[in-house]
């Protein structure tokens, strides 16, 4: 038995324990805390008459006006439902493609060229905009660009992709799953080889033809997963692709192109009006935080998936 | 055990016809950059005239020449490699710290929870574009390198893949250790470092191509384009080509007499592929680690 005495003393050399951890954990919740917290701090400046030089502190607090003047402003509804649109296709584009070329690319069983494959449609992921965009910018160009001479060569007039307000979301829309598409392909490919092979076997037994072992086994083998990514990437309905769009759009494809983050950072950064800016930025991040919580509840529900 | 089915002649047909889908779908991910390596290699007529696809036209290596003696290139080459050293030193030092006391259970360290959603809560919501370029500004770090690296120091996400980790290992490790009266450092460095290797590399390689493809903090946090790093000089150059050209109106005589070689495309071309070439260095492991650590981080068993 041990008495009272000790096992205060213990828990008392626990809790010692413990001092180091909390040290350890010290810079990154103190940086953390400056750069997250205090900028989350900063979004009272959405409810300010923000002056830069009198500073959050000393900045008159106007209420909601901020968000009156905004929504009001006639390019505010014009970029949410750019926004809406873009995100929009960019999701179901997102889901459908991966989910496809794992499917076909299962079928691959030759190692090297499936591995081939692989190098090949990985690669875009892991390259900034910025660089897609150079790249982008120079074979889409209606005169000079590759893309714009294969068209030609059909005796096709070639459209302007990235200038042309008709064909810029479009654009977006399928620059952006030819980056993604790939490495999205990741996680169908995994839960495509976590798929019981006695499944097949037993179905081949069975008489079940390729078709019907697709129909019945593979496909209900990786739907969890899939609708754990379609809930996962509701979350992104208000992101457009800031890092996509600022490096190829231009004041002509504004009517279809401008997104909200596009129009925060032209509102904020180049015409400093900061408190509009951080009004309409915040109104994005709390209707994503709603769309963030609900989309990790059904994760949760739908497929016990959690973040930590 | 394999079963040996014979496969059927549609079947065959289909997988001949997949491979070949495949393989063109491969294709068109990578032709883009091999249309982009061609010209930066070809004749500036040649490019002009639209005569270069997949192969070099008059093949000649001016464009790098002349981008690798342009100062505003080098500049931002080296801003771009110390903010990336930097940046990675500070997120792996920070991920390793911080993710070693949060996966002890509740019982070992009781602000675990607490201390968890803290992080994660910034996941979730952010004060935007604005309060962050705020804060940047008065905590006096515009125009600085560690503007680049201190608001992000604490890659969230990736610390999470490397708590989880920590937490699948065998707790008997660290038990031994304890009663061998190691230090929580000393079991972090000598017990668990060493077993946490693949997720380190994992999320070291997150580091390094998040700090490498970084250009708006560079373009916002930066007064003077001297001290962008390459993605955000880059960037510049790519909304406005004609801008290389002003940019570079003081130049020395040696590399004015270049500009007849080469024109915007070639000497864009190159810079892109030079822009590239350190995530086609680490592109094999990449493959290797960021599926491991992408499949690790969102299906957790």
């Amino acid at each position: 038995m041990t008495g009272n005495f000790g096992v205060r003393k213990n828990q008392m050399r626990k809790y010692k324990r413990e001092i180091p951890l909390y040290f350890l954990v010290a810079p990154a919740m103190i940086l953390v805390g400056i750069y997250s917290y205090g900028a989350m701090a900063g979004i009272g400046i959405a409810f300010q008459k923000f002056v830069a030089t009198k500073g959050l502190f000393g900045s008159e607090w106007i209420g909601l006006t901020n968000f009156k003047t905004l929504f009001a402003l006639p390019d505010f509804l014009r970029v949410l439902r750019n926004t809406v649109f873009i995100a929009f296709f960019k999701m179901i584009g997102g889901i459908v493609v991966p989910v496809i070329f794992a499917l076909l690319l299962n079928e691959v069983k030759n190692k090297f060229l499936k591995r081939s494959i692989q190098t090949m449609v990985y690669l875009p992921n892991f390259l900034s905009w910025v660089i897609l965009a150079g790249i982008f910018v120079d074979i889409l160009s209606p005169s000079t660009g590759i893309v714009g001479r294969f068209i030609a060569s059909f005796g096709l007039t070639p459209p302007f992709f990235i200038g042309d307000p008709k064909w810029f979301p479009g654009t977006m829309i399928i620059t952006d799953i030819w980056k993604t598409f790939g490495f999205g392909s990741v996680i169908y490919l995994a839960a495509l080889t976590g798929i019981d092979p006695t499944l097949y076997e037993s179905a081949v037994m069975d008489g079940a033809n390729r078709w019907k072992q697709t129909l019945y086994i593979t496909i209900p083998g990786i739907t969890s997963t899939v609708i754990l990514m379609t809930v996962l990437s509701m979350a992104n309905i208000l992101n457009g692709g800031f890092d996509q769009i600022f490096n190829m759009y231009s004041p002509s494809v504004y009517p279809t192109g401008d997104i909200i983050d596009t129009f925060v950072y032209r509102l904020g950064i180049q015409q400093t009006k900061f408190a509009i800016s951080t009004a309409a930025g915040l109104f994005k991040s709390c209707v994503s935080l709603v769309f963030i919580l609900a989309s990790y509840w059904l994760a949760d529900k739908a497929a016990g998936y959690r973040i930590f | 055990m394999e079963m040996k089915i014979k496969n059927s002649a549609p079947r065959k047909l289909f997988l001949t016809v997949n491979v070949i889908v495949l393989l063109a779908i491969g294709l068109i991910c990578v032709l883009p950059f091999i249309n982009v390596l061609a010209i930066s290699f070809s004749g500036k007529i040649a490019v002009t005239a639209g005569q270069v696809t997949f192969w070099p036209v008059d093949f000649n290596t001016d464009a790098y020449a002349f981008i690798t003696r342009s100062s505003a290139f080098v500049k931002a080459l080296i801003v771009s490699v110390e903010r990336t050293v930097l940046g990675v030193a500070v997120n792996l030092i920070l991920i390793v710290i911080t993710a070693y006391p949060l996966s002890k259970p509740t019982s070992e360290f009781h602000a675990r929870n607490f201390i968890s959603w803290y992080f994660v809560l910034t996941i979730l919501f952010s004060g935007g574009l604005i309060p962050s370029y705020m804060i940047v500004r008065y905590t006096g770090l515009m125009d600085n390198i560690l503007a680049l690296v201190l608001p992000g120091s604490l890659p969230v996400f990736s610390m999470l893949v490397v708590m989880n980790y920590m937490r699948s290992l065998p707790h008997e490790l660290e038990e031994a250790a304890y009663i061998d009266g190691a230090s929580h450092i000393r079991t972090l460095i000598h017990v668990v470092l060493p077993i946490s290797t693949p997720t380190i590399a994992t999320v070291t390689l997150f580091s390094f191509v998040g700090h490498w493809n970084s250009w708006f903090d560079g373009l916002i946090y930066m007064n003077s384009p001297e001290h962008y790093p390459l993605q955000s000089y880059l960037q510049t150059v790519v909304t406005n080509p004609e801008s290389f050209f002003r940019q570079t109106t003081n130049l020395n005589e040696d590399l004015k007499t270049m500009l007849n070689l080469v024109n915007s495309r070639t000497a864009n071309s190159a810079q892109l592929f030079l822009a590239t070439l350190p995530i086609l260095a680490v592109y094999p492991f990449l493959q290797k680690y960021f599926t491991t650590g992408l499949v690790m981080g969102s299906v957790k068993g």
